[in-house]
C-alpha cells in the first residue's frame, strides 16, 4: 500500500489510521530481532510463536513482530508481551506452545522465563522492573523494543516524523537555535557541540551541501550505533532531515560499516519506505524541503571514522586523513560544505525538536546534556546496551544496570572510549561519566564502549591488545604513528614475555609522548592512551612483570605455568583428552599432572575443567 | 581439509585465473553514473560475486570509473574488508574485539590456527577454508564469538569450536 503523504495533515490522518489498526489487536508479542538475539535463534522463536498463535486460534487478537534490539543481549532471545510489559529471557522454540497457552490465551506469567537478577536472585515480571532496565533512562532506545524497524508505519504510529513537522513549522533558524540551546554534543567521540557545527555549515557559502551520518562504528566493544540503525533507522533519517532543513542541505549519505549487514538492510528498507511516503525526495510534506539519502558502505578501516578520512573514502580514495586547515563545514565532501554527525547524535535531534531544549538540558550535566548509550560488555553480569543520563557514575553503570562482576570475581578496571580511551581502576568508580571528566581522568567518552575487566584480565595484555589493533589500523601516513605504535606494541611484548626492564617502561613513556605530539590525526595522538592510562593506574602490575617476572592475572604465557590441583582433580580425563599436545597424563579417577615441557599454555584444560582443578601461577 | 597454509599476500593459486567478465559487467552496470565515489560499493559487490577481487575485475572497474588502475588497487588493498587473493569456500572468523578478547578469544583463534593449520588471514591450499579475525562485529554480549559463513555462534568454547570446524570439514568431504 503506497501512500504519499502530501502534507502534515495527511501525515496526521495516516497516523490516526495506523493507530486505529493497531488497537484492533489486544496483545502484542514483540520478539527482539537485533543481531544478538538473532544469533541465539530469535527468528526461529518468532516463527514458532506465530505457528502456535494460529494453532491455538488467537491470531485475531494477537499481533506479532520482530522488533529492534532490546539491549539485553546477554539474555536473548528476548520476548516482550504488551501491553503488560512482561519480559521473557532465553526463550526457546520449545517454549512457544506454553507461552501462547498460558500467557496469551490465559493471563499467567511463566516464572521460569523471567529475568533473574544475579545480585539478589529475584525474578521480575515486567521489563521496567528488571534491574538492568530500572537503572536506565531510555530516550533514544525507548521504543526500539516495541517497533518493527522494517515498518515506517510502526514508526509513524508511535509519533514518528512529528518532529520533522514541528521543525518545518519552526523554520531553519529556530531549529538551529534549539539544537544550540540543547547543548547536544557529538556522540561519536570528540564531543563537539552539534549546534555550532550545524551553524558553520549553514553559513558556509555554496548551493550544494551534504549531511553525512557516521555509522562506521569502529571501536571494538561498541555496538550502540549498530542497534539504533538496525532497530530504529527512521529516527536517524528524521534527525538527518531536520539537519538538512537547518543547514540547507539537499543530499545525505550514511557511511555504514560493512560488518553490519542487518543495519545496511534495515536502512535500505527505511529509505525506500520514506521515499514512497514522500518523506524523502522533492517537496517533503508539501514544503520547500528537498532531501534524499544514499548509503555508502565502508571497507573495514578503523581510521575512516576520522572525518577527513571518511570524506576520502566517500570520494573513492584510500581513507587517509588530511590536515584540516579548513573545516569540513566549509570544504568537505567533493570540496563542498559538509556536516558530519554520528548515528546516536542524529537520533537525539528529533527528541530535542519535539520536546524542546529546556527539557533536554534538564537531563545530564551542565557541560554534557542528555543521555548517552553505553555498550556494557566484558566481565560483567548484565551485558548489553545501557542508556543513562550523562553524569551517571561508573559504579552505577557497572554495578547498577550491569549487576556487577560474574563468578564472584573482583572488579579490576573499566575501559572506556575505544582503542583511544583508557582503563579506569576501582578507585575511579565514583567518577561521573561525562565528556570532560573522563578526559581529566586520562580516558575519554569515545563512542560509548565500556568494557569491564576483572582480576583475570592482565592490563599489560590489554594495552598490548589495543596497540596491536591500532598499529594494524594506522593508515601509514605519519611515521610517528605507523612506526611508533608498532614499536610501543613490541616494547609491551617485551614486558609480557619477561624481557622487560625498568628502562623498557621509561622508553615506552618517552615514545608515547613522541607519538602523541607528532601524529596528524587522533588515531596516533590518542592511540597512546591505553598504555599511558594503564601505566598511570596499574603501575604495580607493570612492576610485577618487570621486577618479579610474574603476571598477576595469569595471562602472559611466558610468565605462567599450568598445574593441576591434586585435591580438586577427580580424574575425569576430560583435560587429558582435550590437550592438543598430550601434555596431561594420569589414570582414570586419579589426579592428573601436566608436563611443563610439553605444555604450550593454550589454556584449553582450564576451560574444560569442571572442578576448577587447573591452576595458573 | 588438510591445509598447507599461505599467509595473506602470498598467492595460493595461479594469478592467471580466468574470470567471467560478463559477471563483472553486470555489477558495473548497477553503477551507471561512472562516479568514483561508488568505488568502495562496487568493490563490495564484486567481492560478493567472486568472494575476492580478481585483478581483471579491478582493471575493468578502473576503466568504468575512468580511474588509474593503481588507484583502484590502492583502495582495494587499503581496506581490511577486501581480498585480492582467492578465498576459501568456507570462512571461519574469530571476533577479536575487546569484549571477546577479555573473554578468551585469543585462545580460540590459536586453537583454530592449530587445528586447521591455517594462520589467521590465510586460506587452505585447496580453497576449502579461510581463517580470519575481525576487529568487532558488535555482538559483544555473545562473546567470545565465532562467525562461520556469516552465521554468528556466541559464547564459544574450545569444545564447540572443534565440533563446528569438524562439521565444516565433513560437509566439504561430502560435497
Amino acid at each position: 500500500m503506497s501512500v504519499r503523504l502530501a502534507g502534515p495533515a495527511e501525515l496526521a490522518r495516516h497516523r490516526e489510521g495506523e493507530v486505529a489498526a493497531r488497537t484492533a489487536h489486544q496483545r502484542v508479542v514483540a520478539v527482539c530481532g537485533g543481531s544478538g538475539c538473532r544469533a541465539q535463534g530469535a527468528m526461529d522463536v518468532l516463527d514458532a510463536l506465530h505457528a502456535e498463535i494460529r494453532a491455538q486460534g488467537v491470531d485475531a487478537a494477537v499481533s506479532m513482530r520482530a522488533t529492534g534490539c532490546h539491549g539485553f543481549c546477554e539474555r536473548g532471545p528476548l520476548v516482550l508481551l504488551l501491553p503488560e510489559g512482561t519480559l521473557y529471557q532465553h526463550v526457546k522454540v520449545a517454549d512457544a506452545a506454553e507461552i501462547v497457552e498460558k500467557s496469551l490465551v490465559g493471563n499467567e506469567v511463566l516464572e521460569r522465563l523471567l529475568c533473574d537478577d544475579p545480585a539478589t536472585g529475584l525474578r521480575h515480571a515486567r521489563e521496567v522492573d528488571v534491574p538492568f532496565y530500572a537503572h536506565q533512562q531510555r530516550i533514544i532506545l525507548a521504543d526500539t523494543g516495541e517497533r518493527d524497524p522494517t515498518s515506517i508505519d510502526d514508526y509513524i504510529a508511535t509519533g514518528g516524523y512529528s518532529a520533522l513537522v514541528r521543525a518545518l513549522e519552526m523554520g531553519p533558524e529556530a531549529v538551529l537555535e534549539e539544537v544550540k540551546l540543547s547543548g547536544l554534543r557529538g556522540r561519536g567521540g570528540a564531543g563537539f557541540p552539534t549546534g555550532r557545527k550545524w551553524e558553520a555549515c549553514r553559513t558556509a557559502a555554496g548551493d550544494l551541501k551534504y549531511v553525512v551520518c557516521n555509522a562506521d562504528e569502529g571501536d571494538p566493544g561498541a555496538f550502540m550505533d549498530r542497534s539504533i540503525l538496525e532497530g530504529n533507522p527512521h529516527s536517524v533519517l528524521e534527525g538527518m532531515l531536520i539537519g538538512a532543513l537547518a543547514m540547507g542541505a539537499r543530499e545525505g549519505i550514511v557511511y555504514v560499516r560493512q560488518e553490519y549487514p542487518l543495519a545496511v538492510e534495515h536502512l535500505g528498507i527505511a529509505l525506500a519506505q520514506a521515499r514512497e511516503r514522500g518523506l524523502l525526495g522533492d517537496g517533503i510534506l508539501g514544503s520547500d524541503l528537498s532531501f534524499d539519502v544514499r548509503v555508502s558502505r565502508g571497507g573495514g578501516a578503523f581510521v575512516c571514522g576520522e572525518a577527513s578520512a571518511m570524506m576520502a573514502s566517500l570520494e573513492g580514495r584510500r581513507g587517509v586523513p588530511r590536515r584540516r586547515l579548513i573545516h569540513l563545514s566549509e570544504r568537505g565532501l567533493w570540496g563542498r560544505p559538509t556536516n558530519l554527525n554520528n548515528v546516536e547524535t542524529w537520533a537525539n535531534v528529533p527528541h530535542i525538536v519535539l520536546r524542546g531544549a529546556d527539557w533536554y538540558r534538564s537531563i545530564g550535566t551542565e557541560g554534557s546534556t542528555g543521555t548517552k548509550i553505553f555498550s556494557l560488555v566484558g566481565k560483567v553480569n548484565n551485558t548489553g546496551l545501557v542508556e543513562v543520563p550523562m553524569g551517571t557514575t561508573l559504579r552505577d553503570i557497572v554495578f547498577g544496570a550491569g549487576g556487577g562482576i560474574p563468578g564472584g570475581k573482583a572488579f579490576k578496571a573499566v575501559q572506556t572510549g575505544g582503542p583511544s580511551g583508557g582503563c579506569l581502576p576501582a578507585s575511579r568508580l565514583d567518577v561521573p561519566v561525562d565528556f570532560d571528566t573522563l578526559v581529566e581522568e586520562g580516558s575519554m567518552m569515545g563512542s560509548g564502549g565500556m568494557i569491564v575487566m576483572d582480576e583475570d584480565t592482565c592490563m599489560i595484555d590489554v594495552a598490548k591488545y589495543f596497540l596491536r589493533f591500532l598499529a594494524a589500523e594506522s593508515c601509514g601516513n605519519c611515521t610517528s604513528c605507523r612506526e611508533g605504535l608498532a614499536c610501543l606494541h613490541d616494547l609491551l611484548e617485551d614486558i609480557s614475555e619477561g624481557r622487560g626492564t625498568h628502562e623498557t617502561i621509561i622508553l615506552i613513556e618517552q615514545l608515547a609522548d613522541a607519538v602523541e605530539s607528532t601524529s596528524l590525526c587522533a588515531l596516533g595522538t590518542s592511540g597512546v592512551n591505553p598504555v599511558l592510562s594503564t601505566l598511570r593506574y596499574f603501575r604495580s602490575e607493570y612492576s610485577a612483570h618487570v621486577n618479579e617476572r610474574r603476571c598477576p592475572a595469569g595471562v602472559c604465557k611466558a610468565l605462567i605455568t599450568y598445574s593441576i590441583d591434586a585435591e580438586a582433580c577427580t580424574g575425569c580425563v576430560l583435560c587429558a583428552r582435550r590437550c592438543p599436545e598430550n601434555a596431561i597424563s594420569g589414570e582414570k579417577k586419579q589426579p592428573h599432572t601436566i608436563d611443563p615441557e610439553l605444555c604450550i599454555k593454550c589454556g584449553i584444560c582450564r576451560d574444560v575443567c569442571r572442578y576448577d582443578a587447573v591452576l595458573v601461577q | 581439509m588438510r591445509c598447507s597454509a599461505a599467509g595473506p599476500g602470498r598467492p595460493t593459486v595461479s594469478e592467471t585465473q580466468t574470470i567471467d567478465t560478463g559477471r563483472v559487467e553486470a555489477v558495473l552496470a548497477r553503477y551507471p553514473r561512472h562516479d568514483p565515489g561508488d568505488l568502495v560499493n562496487i568493490l563490495h559487490d564484486l567481492q560478493a560475486e567472486f568472494r575476492y577481487l580478481p585483478e581483471e575485475a579491478l582493471r575493468e572497474t578502473a576503466a568504468h570509473l575512468e580511474l588509474a588502475p593503481p588507484q583502484v588497487y590502492g583502495v582495494a588493498t587499503f581496506y581490511h574488508g577486501f581480498h585480492t587473493e582467492p578465498r576459501g569456500a568456507h570462512t571461519c572468523t574469530v571476533c577479536t574485539g575487546t569484549a571477546c578478547h577479555v573473554r578468551g578469544a585469543p585462545r580460540l583463534l590459536e586453537q583454530l590456527e592449530r587445528d586447521t593449520g591455517i594462520p589467521a588471514g590465510g586460506t587452505a591450499a585447496d580453497l576449502s577454508l579461510t581463517v580470519e579475525e575481525v576487529g568487532c562485529v558488535g555482538a559483544c554480549a555473545l562473546g567470545p564469538l565465532v562467525v562461520i559463513d556469516g552465521e554468528y555462534h556466541g559464547h564459544m568454547t574450545s569444545e564447540r569450536l572443534t565440533r563446528l570446524v569438524g562439521k565444516l570439514a565433513d560437509s566439504e568431504e561430502a560435497s
